[in-house]
């Protein structure tokens, strides 16, 4: 509701005098069928709020001032019940911008963000602003390229100088969906860890707080339970592509689906997504990145290469050992119990994944999380375990990034 | 009518199936119907913006599409993994066949109060049966989920059954809890729940349990831990070696008119599948009594738009 009606923002006031928002109840396949006709009749100016008629649940439909009376004579002549929703929509947008306005100011220094909440995209790259400000001399913003509908994708980059340092890259929010990801990401600026210091004197760390930003806006907008890209994909009504699944490493086999409409669609070929290609012309660009770990939810897992086959790789029992100890002080803090082990063998085959890619192109200490939980809330994890689980996984990402900066290679 | 025509026709673009809608409407003898003939200027129109292709990327036709039935999960690779003989318990072979036996802990001992998690997997082992289809061996404990990992714990062993036919049927399993028995009833809790619902003026209804910020009001619980067990009947009939099933939503819940003092919920829920991950609705329609537990009595599968848009709140 709130990216709708930032657009109708943009309409003059006067034309949105007297707008109105109609709920209709539709309570037969006639209303259904009645509906359908009103929404392919091109000449209207109708908005629908809501897609996929079904009698499930009432559609919205703002309707200009001069179309009011002949919609609504047209329900009336099909019998569909409706009740005038949104009086004036115009009164209703003024007081929500104002909400907004005061929100956005409340949240404008770092010392007053609520790290304990989740937030949309606007409110997280302010916030990233925010934190480059007050650390001008550690932390700034990379514009690594733009998203599929052309939103900027920035990395912090936390340097204390130097050219080219040995780097370790953290992504979180790859899927959308996985809210707790990019709530821990940005919580983990909460605070001040002396022991990083030492690290940043010889290691560059990039954290990418939104890697899929298109995804992380319409799981605000428009579905809670969105995975994938948005791109359109050509020959298919469904969009979207599942950028862990986009990566060269095993592309296109088993553990990745060829069908547009499936959550773990490949994409059409490797590096399709711009979002993924935006992160592997980084990595290849900067070309000294020794480790690089990807954050997902849920299941409470650590994993390591390989998600695209079985085989272990060569580094198995070093990573697996590395692992073993990130999750032992993880768990340390709140006795949350992780498990180690493959991609493939932990969790699920599953092809094109990113630490795969990684690892291949020569980056040891490729890892992946699955933070909390184990399914009781799933993708909903509430609010108030944001700063627990940032604070537990800030324990394992410590460790393991110690770790690469105790073994150069 | 014209969601069943998409739904059969999962695959084949909506151009084309629009074309057979209409042929269909052609063919017949009878002077058409109101709705035939709003399906018919429908498909007219949608047919001839196609054919011009005013925007490029064309938003799918608003009614439902999904395939006949709920989708089958992805077919093991030929990188099967050793399912047969001792198992790594941390390894998904074993935890799937775990969350099997825990479906039908929650089927058999879930209450408003009550649903139950897998802790961790002790010891695994698979064989090949004779009839076709595999049996695991578990040792694992479960505790109650509310209480997490800090709860007291329970330890179970549990024979799951895969069968292997060709069209999918139900594992079967037997279960042993050690102390079930013991554990805490929550006698009290489920009497008072159930007399606060059970008159007839009990018209309780919700959605999005918990919200899109893991909200859930302390009065919504119980609804949504019966959800979850009443889910657990679907989640284990529809489980396979293939598949690990989590309820991730209560999408709604209707009270219906209580039946011989059981207390009627209609629910939707969202189910989550973490090999495919894909998201699976479905509607349901139980009973509950703190003397007969949860029982279904109805599911109905629901096909989702592949772009779901929720009416604004």
């Amino acid at each position: 509701m709130y990216c709708k009606l930032t657009l109708l923002v943009h309409i003059t006031s006067a034309a949105l005098a007297t707008t109105q928002v109609l709920r209709i109840h539709v309570e037969s396949e006639d209303h259904i069928q009645a509906l359908k006709e009103l929404e392919e009749d091109v000449d209207s100016v109708l908005d629908f709020w809501s897609h996929g008629f079904s009698t499930e649940r009432p559609i919205d439909i703002r309707v200009p001032h001069t179309n009011l009376s002949a919609v609504k004579d047209f329900l009336k002549k099909n019998n569909v019940p409706f009740t005038v929703m949104i009086n004036n929509v115009q009164e209703l947008l003024e007081r929500e911008k104002a909400e907004m306005v005061s929100n956005a100011k409340m949240e404008r220094s770092t010392k007053s963000f609520n790290f304990a909440a989740y937030h949309d995209l606007e409110t997280l790259y302010s916030f990233m602003d925010t934190l480059v400000a007050s650390h001008p001399n550690l932390i700034t913003k990379v514009h690594i390229g733009n998203s599929y509908e052309n939103r900027p994708m920035y990395a912090l980059k936390f340097s204390t100088g130097g050219v080219s340092r040995p780097a370790i890259w953290v992504d979180a929010g790859i899927h959308s969906r996985e809210w707790v990801t990019q709530a821990s990401a940005i919580a983990s600026n909460y605070g001040v860890d002396p022991s990083v210091t030492s690290l940043l004197g010889q290691m560059d760390i990039y954290l990418m707080i939104v890697t899929n930003p298109d995804g992380y806006v319409f799981t605000h907008t428009n579905n809670r339970m969105w995975r994938k890209t948005r791109s359109v994909n050509s020959g298919s009504s469904c969009r979207g592509v599942d950028p862990n699944r986009n990566w060269d490493a095993g592309f296109g086999g088993p553990g990745a689906s060829k069908d547009p409409c499936s959550e773990s669609y490949h994409g059409p070929y490797a590096n399709s997504e711009v979002e993924v290609k935006n992160v592997v012309d980084l990595i290849m660009g900067h070309g000294n990145f020794k480790s690089f770990i990807s954050i997902h939810s849920y299941s409470q897992l650590l994993m390591y290469p390989y998600g695209y086959t079985c085989t272990d790789i060569p580094d198995k029992s070093e990573l697996h050992s590395v692992g073993t100890a990130a999750i032992k002080e993880l768990t340390s803090l709140y006795n949350t119990i992780y498990q180690v082990g493959s991609i493939c063998k932990i969790i699920y085959q599953a092809s094109g994944g990113s630490i795969d890619w990684t690892y291949n192109i020569g980056i040891k200490y490729s890892f992946a999380f699955e933070l909390r939980d184990t399914g009781y809330y799933g993708f909903l994890l509430p609010a108030n375990q944001i700063i627990p689980t940032a604070e537990e996984t800030w324990l394992g990402l410590k460790y393991i990034m110690e770790y690469v900066c105790n073994h150069p290679y | 009518m014209l969601c069943a025509h998409w739904s059969r026709l999962r695959r084949v673009s909506s151009r084309s199936c629009c074309a057979t809608a209409l042929r269909s409407t052609h063919s017949s003898t009878r002077l058409s119907s109101s709705p035939e003939r709003i399906m018919k200027t429908f498909c007219s129109v949608w047919l001839l913006l196609s054919v011009v292709e005013l925007s490029p990327a064309q938003e799918p036709p608003l009614a439902c599409r999904g395939a006949a039935g709920p989708a089958p999960p992805q077919p093991e690779t030929a990188e099967d993994m050793a399912s047969t003989g001792d198992l790594e318990p941390t390894h998904y072979p074993a935890r799937r066949a775990a969350q099997v036996a825990l479906h039908y802990l929650n089927t058999r001992h879930g209450s408003p109060f009550r649903v139950f998690g897998l802790q961790q997997v002790h010891k695994a082992s698979a064989e090949d049966v004779e009839a076709g289809g595999r049996k695991y061996k578990l040792d694992f404990s479960v505790t109650d989920w509310a209480s997490g990992s800090a709860g007291p714990a329970l330890r179970c062993s549990a024979d799951v059954l895969f069968p292997r036919t060709e069209r999918h049927s139900a594992p079967d399993v037997k279960l042993r809890c050690e102390a079930l028995q013991q554990i805490n009833r929550t006698v009290q809790e489920e009497e008072a729940f159930y007399q606060k619902h059970i008159p007839p003026d009990s018209a309780v209804s919700a959605r999005d349990i918990p919200d899109s910020y893991g909200n859930m009001s302390e009065e919504m619980q119980p609804f949504w831990r019966l959800a979850r067990v009443a889910a657990s009947f679907i989640m284990l009939r529809e489980s396979s070696e293939n598949t690990e099933f989590n309820m991730v939503q209560m999408a709604s819940v209707t009270q219906q008119e209580s039946s011989e003092e059981q207390l009627m919920l209609e629910f939707v829920v969202l189910l989550h599948d973490l090999p495919s991950q894909e998201i699976v609705q479905w509607k349901l329609l139980a009973s509950w009594s703190p003397d007969r537990g949860v029982r279904v009595l109805q599911t109905e599968w629901q096909p989702r738009c592949p772009h779901a848009t929720k009416p604004p709140n």
